[in-house]
């Protein structure tokens, strides 16, 4: 009798373990959810679909003719030490620019035009920090594409974007700073548009390092400072 | 009088024991093991509307996960990306591949690709991604090797227990802030030289770790969660609002 009962207890131990499988095993199947009180809320969460409208969306898109009124950016953290402080500002300085996200203004810092036309440099104070934000921010948004040099060269071209091209150019190194924050938020030709995924302060810092790449592309003996153009002429120091 | 029971039933109470014990062990144990989000939830691999290979974009073409996950460091929520981000590229590159058809529907109609939510907490807890990711937590620590997943699963239980774990202990899992987005990181990679220059080293402790030839993570940890000042909060209402 124990016999028997030995006999059902392994075979319905295998049963389960068959059926169930192991921890931490790939499976389409959906969680199990023990107690399911109050796991699911009748409240909309980011990106989650929702009957209620007729397009099933949670979050609504805007209606049209309207203006979104803005986005604030996490302020960086008082007294943090400067590399954990988000955002292109220093830690405590206070932004001469509402810390709008994204464009809703129609000065130059928003739009990239002067009265009519694109204007030209960099309208917030252009710091050590800026450019460590731009190097960043270039690094994740654009070299994918244009390449780490901005050469044009990024991995997507290598995989058939073909039209990607180098912001070594003639032509980019002139354009006005203005055009390019324009390129940035409503994309041109067949660069889509990043203004929804590159808030606005990081657009101008993007472009200072732009500016910088360009330069270290393009440079010549008169951009060293005298004092360091004799290292120049050394010989390399041997590799260790 | 004639033997009222058979001669077997004497065994009978200790056959019934072992069969009563077999069967609450074998209870504990199914429920030990299976009753748990290690088992649940790890593992759970839904089948996407395109199977996104999140390997050939994050090894192969070397892309950040800030492009697509744009505002993981500044709210609580990671998006995950819109149409146009797939079509930035995939209006060129592989442009008549059929496994993206939803993107290129969805990008005529403006409906969006219907992505299904892996890492879901209870609708009760109020996780936040800012609140990590600027801090020196790294997405691989909670969503596992993700440049090694063609398709994207959950790797982690991302239950209560699992969370105080490291609430109580983060230095096990800190690491250099410019390194959150690096999944192949190891503490070993660290200079230490330049790591102390840096961040200097805990208050107390003697020794030149500068000199090391390498730190260990409760090294690294213990270096950042002073300079930091983390004290993450085992409070009820931080995660339970
Ligand atoms: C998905 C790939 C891709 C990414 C990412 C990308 N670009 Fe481009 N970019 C292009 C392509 C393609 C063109 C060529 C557009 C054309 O002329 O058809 C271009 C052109 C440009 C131009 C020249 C526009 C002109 O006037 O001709 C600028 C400036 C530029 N990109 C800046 C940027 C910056 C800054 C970023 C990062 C925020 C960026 N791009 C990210 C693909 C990309
Ligand atoms: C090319 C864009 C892209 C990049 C780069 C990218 N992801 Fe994703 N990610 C997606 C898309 C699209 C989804 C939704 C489909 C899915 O779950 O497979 C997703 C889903 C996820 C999810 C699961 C979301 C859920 O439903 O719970 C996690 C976690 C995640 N990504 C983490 C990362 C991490 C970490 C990186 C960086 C190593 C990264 N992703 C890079 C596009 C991207
Ligand atoms: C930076 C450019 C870029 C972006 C942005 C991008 N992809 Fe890709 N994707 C590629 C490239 C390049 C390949 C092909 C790699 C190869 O040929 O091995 C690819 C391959 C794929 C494949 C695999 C095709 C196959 O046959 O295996 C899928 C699916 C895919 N992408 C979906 C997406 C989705 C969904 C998004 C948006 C979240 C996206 N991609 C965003 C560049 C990109
Ligand atoms: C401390 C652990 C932790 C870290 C670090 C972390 N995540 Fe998550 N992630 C979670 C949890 C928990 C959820 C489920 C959130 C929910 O349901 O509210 C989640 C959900 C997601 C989702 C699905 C959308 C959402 O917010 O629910 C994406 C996409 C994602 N994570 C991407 C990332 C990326 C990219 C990184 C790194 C930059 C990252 N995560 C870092 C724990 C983490
Ligand atoms: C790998 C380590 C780690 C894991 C896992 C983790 N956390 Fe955290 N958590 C931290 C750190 C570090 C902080 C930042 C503490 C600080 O800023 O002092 C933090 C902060 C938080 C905060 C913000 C607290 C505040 O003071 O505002 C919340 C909310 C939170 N965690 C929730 C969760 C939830 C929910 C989970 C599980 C799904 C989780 N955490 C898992 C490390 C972790
Ligand atoms: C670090 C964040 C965090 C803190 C702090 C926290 N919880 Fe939780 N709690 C969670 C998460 C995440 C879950 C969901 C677990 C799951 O889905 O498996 C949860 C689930 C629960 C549940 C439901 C368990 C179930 O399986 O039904 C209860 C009850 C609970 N918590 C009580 C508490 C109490 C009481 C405290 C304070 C002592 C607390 N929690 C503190 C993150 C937290």
């Amino acid at each position: 009798m124990l016999r028997g009962f030995l006999l059902i207890f392994t075979l319905a131990a295998i049963a389960i373990v068959a059926m169930a499988g192991f921890r931490g095993q790939h499976s389409p199947r959906p969680p199990w959810e023990l107690m399911p009180d109050m796991v699911r809320q009748p409240k909309v969460r980011a990106q989650a679909p929702l009957g209620f409208f007729a397009d099933g969306r949670g979050p609504r898109l805007p209606i049209d003719g309207t203006e979104p009124v803005g986005y604030d950016i996490p302020k960086p953290q008082q007294n943090a030490p400067p590399e954990i402080s988000p955002s292109g500002a220093p830690p405590g300085e206070e932004s001469a620019h509402a810390p709008l996200g994204f464009s809703v203004g129609t000065d130059y810092y928003n739009t990239g035009k002067m009265g009519a036309n694109w204007g030209t440099g960099i309208p917030v104070a252009v710091t050590a920090q800026l450019m460590a934000r731009g190097q960043q921010r270039f690094i994740i948004n654009c070299s994918v594409c244009h390449g780490l040099t901005a050469a044009g060269n990024g991995m997507a071209k290598q995989f058939g974007l073909a039209t990607v091209i180098s912001l070594q150019d003639e032509r980019i190194r002139k354009m006005a700073d203005g055009e390019i924050f324009n390129t940035i938020t409503h994309g041109k030709n067949t660069m889509m548009s990043y203004g929804g995924n590159v808030p606005v302060a990081d657009r101008w810092a993007i472009i200072t390092y732009i500016r910088a790449l360009q330069r270290s592309q393009n440079a010549s003996v008169n951009d060293v400072p005298p004092d360091q153009r004799a290292k120049l002429d050394q010989p390399e120091p041997a590799k260790k | 009088m004639a033997n009222f029971f058979p001669r077997w039933s004497n065994w009978l109470p200790l056959k019934l024991a072992v069969a009563g014990f077999l069967i609450v062990c074998g209870l504990t144990a199914g429920t030990w093991y299976y009753v748990t989000p290690k088992y649940t939830k790890v593992g759970y691999e839904p089948i996407q509307p395109v199977p996104f290979p999140h390997d050939v974009h994050v090894n192969q073409l070397g892309m950040d996960c800030r492009y697509c996950h744009s505002f993981v460091e500044t709210a609580a929520h990671s998006n995950v990306p819109n149409t146009q981000t797939c079509m930035a590229c995939h209006q060129q590159v592989q442009k008549d591949n059929p496994k993206l058809e939803p993107v290129r529907a969805s990008w005529k109609t403006g409906q969006p690709v219907e992505w299904v939510w892996i890492h879901r907490l209870p609708d009760y807890v109020f996780y936040n991604h800012a609140a990590h990711v600027n801090r020196g937590i790294s997405c691989a620590v909670c969503h596992g090797q993700v440049n090694h997943m063609p398709a994207m699963y959950d790797a982690k239980p991302m239950s209560m227990a699992w969370c105080l774990e490291c609430h109580r202990h983060p230095e096990n899992f800190l690491r250099p802030e410019d390194q959150i987005t690096n999944m192949d990181w190891k503490p070993e990679d660290v200079n230490p030289a330049a790591f102390v220059a840096k961040y200097g080293e805990p208050k107390g402790v003697k020794e030149d770790w500068s000199k090391k030839k390498h730190l260990t993570q409760q090294e690294i940890g213990q270096t950042l969660k002073e300079r930091w000042n983390i004290h993450p909060s085992e409070t009820c209402q931080v995660c339970h609002r």
